[in-house]
């Protein structure tokens, strides 16, 4: 099991490191839903499943959703502005 | 500020921030030795007490069924403020946009997908007591199966099924159940929340007793929460981008 956990760690670090280094906003809103996944598993080897679970769909799917909506919308507006 | 003077800052509080991490970590109990008395406790009763196995479920929904109650009512808060804050439009301004996703695969795979997380949320709530699982977690799958709708197969097809008119009535019923299961407790003489059924036999799905119903409402309380937060975000979204209103 630890060796297991210090990869699950190691990705955790990995991950958020690569959310705060993107510069690009749509790119960090798909890194930090890796960064998401990557936690899902550390909960899981540390024995935490239903955390996992719940992890799983906040950080993977709604709260990238959501930033990537208000991303496009912002986007739209700025294109419009342009016309 | 200068860049200079901007990396001096962060220096200093990195190393000041780093201290106190080293000083927190290195006072910390050694990994897996958990000191507290109630988590042993709980896991010794909640079988015997409750007849749940899970007794993180056992805790959330009936031991301390009054704090999740008020976790329940934060999330209905905050749907209701999004709501409140970005419905300067209705619905039916949007209803007719239609934006499938070109990909016919990707849309009868998400379709598919769609139903198999439907019963992977069903599946989490009603295992509640007995597996990790239970209404929040399942409450949030719910909403993420009719979300994989909108991200794979449609904005219409999504729209009509997580339009306001069905997830504010299941957001509300889902919490007003919540607190007026409380109040049959009292009705029954107990304390606010406090298990008013038969138990069951341990391990099974009907086991749990009236946390049971608490277990439900709570999964329906959540996934109406989400998706009335994330269908504002989609409407506002989908209206700006058709050009459906002026831009201020």
């Amino acid at each position: 099991m630890v060796p297991l956990q210090s990869i699950a760690l190691l990705f955790v670090a990995a991950g958020g490191l690569a959310v705060v280094l993107a510069r690009d906003i749509v790119r960090q809103a798909i890194l930090f839903s890796l960064y998401g996944f990557a936690l899902v598993v550390l909960f899981l080897v540390f024995q935490a499943p239903d955390v996992a679970l719940s992890a799983l769909v906040v950080s993977g799917i709604a709260y990238p959703l959501v930033l990537v909506a208000a991303i496009a919308r912002v986007r739209e507006r700025q294109r419009r502005e342009q016309e | 500020m200068s860049r200079e003077a901007r990396l001096a800052l962060f220096g200093v509080s990195a190393v000041g921030f780093a201290a106190l991490l080293a000083w927190g970590v290195a006072e910390l109990p050694p990994f897996g030795h958990y000191a507290g008395p109630y988590g042993d406790l709980i896991a010794k009763l909640a079988p015997q007490q409750r007849h749940m196995a899970n007794t993180v479920t056992a805790v959330v929904f009936d031991y301390r069924g009054f704090d999740t109650m008020g976790e329940e009512l934060l999330l209905f808060a905050a749907a209701s403020s999004v709501a409140l804050l970005l419905r300067e439009r209705r619905e039916h301004e949007v209803e007719d946009v239609v934006e499938p996703v070109r990909s016919e695969a990707s849309a009868a795979v998400g379709a598919l997908a769609a139903v198999v997380t439907l019963v992977v949320a069903l599946d989490v709530v009603a295992h509640g007591f007995i597996t990790p699982g239970g209404g929040f977690q399942g409450g949030v799958v719910l909403a993420a199966a009719v979300m994989s709708l909108f991200l794979a197969v449609d904005y219409g097809r999504y729209a009509r099924i997580g339009k306001s008119t069905h997830t504010e009535p299941i957001e509300a019923f889902g919490a007003g159940a919540y607190v007026a299961l409380g109040l049959v407790s009292f009705a029954f003489g107990l304390a606010f929340l406090e298990n008013f059924m038969e138990l069951g036999v341990f391990g099974r799905l009907s086991s749990g007793g009236s946390a049971i119903l608490v277990n439900w409402s709570s999964a329906l309380a959540v996934a109406g929460g989400f998706l009335v937060i994330f269908g504002e975000y989609l409407q506002e979204n989908m209206a700006e981008r058709h050009g459906r209103r002026k831009l201020p």
